[in-house]
């Protein structure tokens, strides 16, 4: 453990270095900020803490149970908090508060769709995620369906969902961090990398649960002070507080009215239903379903996870609605000094920009801190769950045939997760200057048709064989890509063609039919003799999913 | 020897019973939130005056927040529901099917 410590001391010198480098802006100076000390050190302290954490940790990270799933010893109160954390990446706090100060209504609408993916997720499929699964979510496709295939479909489409979020990630944080601690672009993508492979590599599972717990908690705080604090100047009264925002608000009443976003009704549905399946499609959400002992911690997880992130969008609904009037009718954050005109650091700044009218540049720098923190827990999760993929179900389980020794597949998964944070760093530098607000979309998109398709068939329908599987699980994979590729995001905004060919701005509502028709049509023409056994082996699936009787139970230790 | 375990539990009565109540409560909670939700959205795309809608005359709330408030809080009461029927009545049955199945194992 000792390589720990002297890492961590290598890690604390490069940043003190970063810091004395971050010095004088150079290109790009408009957007860079004064280095902001006190977001630094709440930073550091965050870092010193998680670095204590992953320490502790290291110490219990044994087995592959412990890398991959914490040993099933996480409760249902932390499995819920740290799902939350997940969930609730930098781009929540910052663009749906932003969402709410431009569009009102229209935020809210948004709010609701990324929640009501978890009531269903409780009630269809916690229990038997937890019954089925073990590490990764293809335990679940590979219980009586040929093990290679879907096991590699399954971690190809999660890499892809893996990476694609990955990239809207890694350019957030570079340029939130750019903005709010005044560090260069690429040392705060290097920071971030790093940091993340520290974590993951020598904590694994329970460090990276943990660094979420936290980071949860600082989150909520933060969010609810900040909301506090503003709902104050207008008396807890959203009577007074709408009266006002209405009246200066370039929406005027309408503020409170659908406008635009929703206004197509197709749209509307893929959007709904892109957000609620794919939330139900993420590898790194449904990892966290095998952190607990068993279905009775899942479903709890759920509920917990599900009432703070309920909370806390209505939260930043609040604090939005407030930003229209103690941050739109304040010259100090506007360039120039110009109301209503372009607001400084982009229109994502609006959250951070009201924690300071409120709460000064103490409660800047800890927002400032929380969401520097919320970027390097989410991109610890998704890192793990990308190393899973590769180490657990194309290393041992596919190129091993299940042969793997526990210690080198937690080697290969510690040699994963170090190629994934330079691929993060790599694609984060790469796509710097591009807009990368599609791929949130792209990897929900993704999730809602590559990934959860194929997952809920093999758990509900006995019918569902390896070639319906496949054929299911890469149509919709690459029919959401190529919606997505033929969309306004891309196709206009990216390739610069003159109209988008495909009109809508989510995929889901017509790549998920893709998945499920295919899945279907070859699965119900699959007259092989291993289909037929595919499909008695449902039976024993069934009874273990139903009564959780041979679930892998939480370690002994 | 889950296999037999397996079987004998599948032929118990209770088994059934297991299941077909708690599919059948699994499928209405989630019937509730599919219909509430997308219904909500459609009504949002095809009638946004009425969801902009004072909820009383010179009250800033509208039906829509309104409306969508009431979801989140109503869709996080469905899943408590859910979770206290489902970690007490319908684990206490799984247990005893579990514990029969072991019994007539050892007989």
């Amino acid at each position: 453990m000792s390589r720990l410590g002297q890492l961590g001391i290598t890690l604390g010198l490069m940043a003190v270095s970063a810091m004395a480098y971050a010095g004088p802006p150079v290109e790009g100076a408009m957007e860079k900020q004064a280095t902001n000390w006190h977001a630094i050190i709440m930073f550091c302290i965050f870092v010193a803490l998680s670095m204590g954490i992953t320490y502790w940790a290291s110490g219990r990270t044994k087995s592959t149970a412990d890398f991959y799933s914490a040993g099933g010893g996480i409760t249902g109160r932390q499995n819920g908090l740290a799902i939350a954390g997940d969930y609730m990446s930098a781009a929540t706090l910052l663009g749906l508060s932003a969402l709410v100060y431009s569009q009102g209504f229209d935020g809210y609408l948004y709010m609701l769709a990324f929640f009501a993916g978890w009531p269903v997720i409780l009630f269809m499929m916690a229990e038997r995620l937890r019954n089925l699964g073990r590490f990764t979510f293809s335990d679940i496709t590979a219980f009586r369906l040929d093990e290679g295939k879907v096991r590699t479909m399954a971690a190809i489409s999660s890499l892809t969902v893996v990476c694609f979020y990955l990239i809207a990630q890694m350019v957030g944080a570079g340029q939130l961090i750019k903005l709010l601690f005044g560090l260069d672009y690429n040392i705060a993508i290097f920071a971030v990398g790093i940091l993340m492979m520290v974590y993951v590599t020598f904590g694994g599972m329970v460090a990276t649960t943990w660094v979420q717990i936290i980071k949860a908690c600082m989150l909520l705080a933060g969010g609810t002070l900040a909301m506090l604090l503003a709902f104050n100047q207008f008396g807890f009264s959203f009577q007074t507080l709408m009266e006002k925002a209405t009246s200066v608000h370039k929406l005027g009443f309408k503020l409170m009215t659908p406008g635009s976003m929703l206004s197509d009704p197709i749209n509307a549905m893929s959007l709904g239903l892109g957000l609620m399946f794919g939330t139900a499609g993420l590898p790194h959400i449904l990892m966290r379903f095998f952190t607990v002992s068993d279905a009775k911690e899942a479903r709890k997880s759920v509920l917990y996870a599900s009432g703070i992130v309920a909370y806390f969008f209505n939260v930043i609904f609040l604090m939005g609605l407030c930003a229209i009037l103690i941050v739109g009718q304040n010259p100090d954050f506007f360039e120039g000094g110009k109301i209503g005109g372009k607001l400084i650091g982009g229109g994502n700044m609006v959250a951070m920009h009201l924690a300071r009218a409120v709460g000064g540049d103490m409660l800047l720098g800890f927002m400032a801190a929380v969401a520097f923190a919320t970027i390097l827990a989410v991109v610890s999760g998704l890192a793990l769950a990308g190393a899973s993929a590769i180490s657990h179900d194309l290393y041992a389980r596919v190129f091993k045939k299940g042969q793997a020794t526990e210690a080198s597949e937690i080697r290969v998964s510690r040699i994963a997760t170090i190629c994934l944070g330079f691929v993060a760093i790599i694609l984060g530098i790469t796509f710097e200057k591009q807009n990368v607000a599609f791929m949130v979309g792209l990897a929900f998109g993704v999730a809602a048709a590559g990934n959860f398709p194929v997952l809920i068939l093999s758990m509900y329908w006995k019918g569902l064989t390896t070639r319906g599987a496949l054929f299911g699980g890469y149509g919709g994979l690459f029919s959401a890509v190529a919606f997505v590729v033929l969309s306004k995001s891309v196709w206009v905004d990216v390739l610069g063609n003159a109209a988008p060919i495909f009109p809508y701005t989510q995929p889901a509502l017509f790549a998920m039919p893709v998945a499920f028709i295919l899945a279907y049509i070859f699965s119900k023409t699959d007259s092989s003799a291993s289909a037929k056994r595919e499909i008695d082996a449902f039976e024993d699936q069934y009874m273990r999913a139903q009564t959780g009787f041979g679930a892998s139970g939480a370690s002994k230790h | 020897m889950s296999a037999a375990m397996y079987e004998r539990m599948r032929v118990n009565p209770k088994f059934q019973k297991l299941v077909k109540e708690r599919g059948r409560f699994a499928w209405t909670l989630t019937f509730i939130v599919l219909i509430l939700f997308y219904g909500f959205f459609l009504m949002v795309a095809f009638n946004p005056a009425a969801m902009g809608k004072a909820v009383s005359d010179g009250s800033m709330l509208t039906v829509g927040v309104a409306v969508e408030l009431f979801l989140f809080i109503f869709f996080w009461i469905l899943s408590a529901y859910y979770v206290k029927v489902a970690n007490s009545k319908f684990d206490d049955m799984t247990q005893e099917l579990i514990k029969q199945a072991h019994k007539e194992g050892k007989q």
